[in-house]
């Protein structure tokens, strides 16, 4: 079973939801990085994403865009996003990781050799923000060769008839994209996540996980009262953003600041389903 | 006439005009590399045009628009005091800056925002970078009365301010575009992360051949007039086709307009002309075909100026309608199938074929085009002086002036 699976397998057993954190590989550098993603799973992350950095993040909002620049500006690249995976995984050997990203830097690494050194690392699936079904044969094969999950997105645009075909070469669990725009603006209700959660489990028994527009420990409750899955992105990286120095270097509460809001998003989602 | 078939209608299986197949694609270029939360709205784009293309009504509404609106058919014109200043070929310009609006971007416009209507759609977005495509969008939007909100790069607020002050007069909002380089791809970039936030009521009128199907094929199909009409009224004035026709390429749309109509007529000789800044060895250009590599950008596979990690690299070039780090994917493919000649022209050649064409023939060219001319200043001379060469003058260079007084030390 992949850790995808386990992990999702586990969490609905203790009948809770999962929270997955992100973090943009190299933001601000390495070492900041590396000590947040190592400290995530302790803070109570059950899945953790990794934005590897491009220099044109067109689905992504301000916030994101940002923790790109200073990404690539401290040297991050693919070759490094993957190495970050490798040191990870000599110490945590369950904790799903999914890189998630757009299509040039994977096309420039070659989607083969980048499908055998990302499960070679430990990675265990793919988000590819602009590789809809219709282009998926250029990275699909060689993922599925490799045992890496290509977890799809769902947009609130998606239809009932559209929504099949986005389906059919998703693994791994299903990512509901709860609103109408980039990352880290708008939140979507209580009421439009439920609205849209019966038409997407009719058509699949992946696990589903809500993102863009979840922030707050409630907002992260709420997902999972609705899915399987709460995805926080841009509040994490706000906070690790609004503790950098003038020059955009990493203060000495960075990694503290950002891992108690994890622990503060574990807990909205570890007392979700209590409160019902 | 050789060609009787419509623009974009189906033909022979040896045609280069038969383009791109069902999946959006050019040979391996092209398709649809957009956000799920788009794709449906591509598709529904896809399916208005399909269907506006089979309604003979469009083309009527659009026609009676050309004509009595952009001023339509453009003249063509022989250059007969730069061709004597050449000593060799004659040179003809497809004058395509007396359209209103001052630039070929208009044609296409037009065509968008009747689509658009069709549609529906009650806000129009769009992306510009020298300001050409803003300031037909603008255009077309005041005509119809609709909101418009063009995405410009702040360097090319900063370089073209007649344009972004006329787009503001028209009632446009301008929203100037920091992240990135601040050029035309971060424009493009803000542009679709608009669309995706306004899927409901918006239409995305993209300037350029490039972008997700069906935006190429569509935005050369509106273009095409270009070439069409030029075909005709040099049988009308030599009684024959071009020998070499050339153009300036950005993302390539006032070439993939001039040149589609002649891709199957085998003597004509193509010729596109990229920006190649401060010279191709200098890291500092715009030509993606002869300095870049494929990649996937803005919705399309094309030739894309990149690092070795996929990282998109910012182009240069003095003319900022050429900025651009990609090219419309069917010009990656004419590229690779060698049909069309991709050539480049720096910074300072296209200065000095500004000048030479503003004193020889008192038309002050727009410095996209004066790449183009600059091509023609090297190899007219060699031509027999029988040789026809044809060039896209795409837009009129008034927007330029200050640009050009600066590089040419002179103050305003």
């Amino acid at each position: 079973m992949s850790r995808i699976a386990a992990r999702f397998e586990a969490l609905r057993a203790e009948n809770r939801g999962a929270l997955i954190t992100f973090l943009e590989a190299w933001d601000p550098d390495p070492a900041t990085s590396m000590a947040l993603l190592r400290g995530m799973p302790i803070a109570g992350a059950d899945l953790i994403e990794i934005g590897c950095p491009f220099t044109d993040p067109m689905a992504d909002g301000p916030t994101i865009q940002l923790a790109a620049k200073r990404a690539l500006a401290a040297g991050g690249s693919m070759m490094n996003s993957l190495a970050m995976v490798r040191d990870f995984r000599r110490e945590d050997d369950t904790t799903p990781i999914i890189l998630m990203g757009y299509l040039n830097p994977i096309l420039s690494y070659d989607p083969q050799r980048f499908c055998t050194d990302a499960a070679a690392a430990g990675v265990d699936g793919l988000i590819v923000v602009d590789l809809p079904p219709e282009e998926a044969a250029l990275l699909a094969p060689h993922a599925a060769a490799r045992g890496l999950d290509i977890i799809r997105l769902i947009a609130p645009t998606t239809d009932e008839q559209r929504l099949p075909l986005v389906l059919a070469g998703s693994s791994g669990f299903v990512y509901y994209v709860s609103i109408t725009g980039v990352t880290g603006t708008r939140t979507a209700s209580a009421a439009e996540l439920a609205a849209a959660m019966p038409m997407i489990r009719r058509h699949t028994d992946l696990p589903v996980a809500i993102g863009f527009g979840v922030r707050s420990p409630a907002q992260a409750a709420a997902a999972v009262r609705a899915a399987d899955g709460a995805v926080v992105a841009s509040a994490l990286i706000d906070t690790l953003a609004g503790s950098l120095d003038d020059r955009g270097r990493a203060g000495p509460d960075t990694v503290r600041r950002v891992l108690d809001q994890v622990r503060a998003l574990a807990d909205g989602v570890r007392s979700a389903r209590k409160s019902l | 006439m050789s060609d009787p078939a419509p623009p974009g209608a189906p033909r022979g299986a040896n045609s280069f005009r038969s383009g791109p197949d069902g999946n959006g694609r050019f040979g391996t270029f092209g398709g649809r590399f957009v956000a799920e939360t788009l794709m449906p709205l591509i598709l529904e784009v896809e399916q208005a045009y399909s269907a506006a293309r089979a309604d003979p009504a469009f083309q009527v509404e659009l026609d009676a628009y050309l004509k009595n609106y952009v001023g339509r058919p453009s003249p063509l014109w022989f250059a007969e005091r730069l061709t004597r200043h050449l000593g060799g070929a004659r040179v003809y310009l497809k004058r395509e800056e007396l359209n209103h609006t001052g630039a070929h971007k208009i044609n296409s416009c037009m065509g968008q925002i009747l689509l658009a209507r069709r549609m529906g759609k009650t806000r129009i977005i769009a992306e510009t970078g020298a300001g050409q495509h803003g300031v037909a969008t603008a255009t077309v939007c005041a005509l119809f009365g609709l909101p418009c909100t063009v995405y410009m790069g702040a360097t090319d607020v900063e370089r073209q301010k007649p344009n972004v002050f006329r787009m503001k007069l028209l009632g446009a909002e301008v929203k100037s575009v920091t992240s990135g380089a601040a050029t035309l791809k971060d424009a493009m970039n803000e542009a679709l992360r608009d669309w995706v936030a306004n899927v409901r009521d918006t239409y995305y009128l993209i300037g350029t051949v490039a972008g997700p199907h069906p935006y190429p094929a569509m935005v050369r199909d509106f273009q095409c007039i270009i070439g069409e009409e030029a075909k005709v009224q040099l049988q009308e004035a030599e009684g024959r086709l071009p020998d070499i026709a050339v153009a300036a390429i950005g993302g390539g749309s006032n070439a993939m307009g001039l040149f589609h109509p002649f891709l199957d007529d085998a003597a004509v000789k193509l010729v596109g002309v990229e920006a190649a800044g401060y010279g191709l060895d200098s890291g500092k250009h715009a030509a993606s075909l002869t300095g870049g590599r494929p990649g996937v950008l803005h919705g399309n596979r094309t030739y894309l100026l990149q690092d070795d990690d996929g990282q998109i690299t910012e182009a240069h070039s003095i003319s900022a309608g050429l900025d651009y780090p990609g090219i419309g994917p069917e010009h990656s493919w004419l590229h690779d199938i060698g049909r069309v000649e991709y050539v480049s022209a720096t910074d300072d050649e296209a200065l000095e074929a500004f000048q030479l064409l503003t004193r020889t023939e008192g038309i002050i060219p727009a410095l996209e085009p004066a790449h183009a001319l600059a091509h023609v200043a090297k190899i007219a001379p060699a031509l027999a002086k029988d040789a026809i060469i044809l060039v896209n003058l795409s837009g009129r260079g008034d927007k330029d002036i200050f640009t050009v007084a600066e590089h040419l030390g002179v103050k305003l």
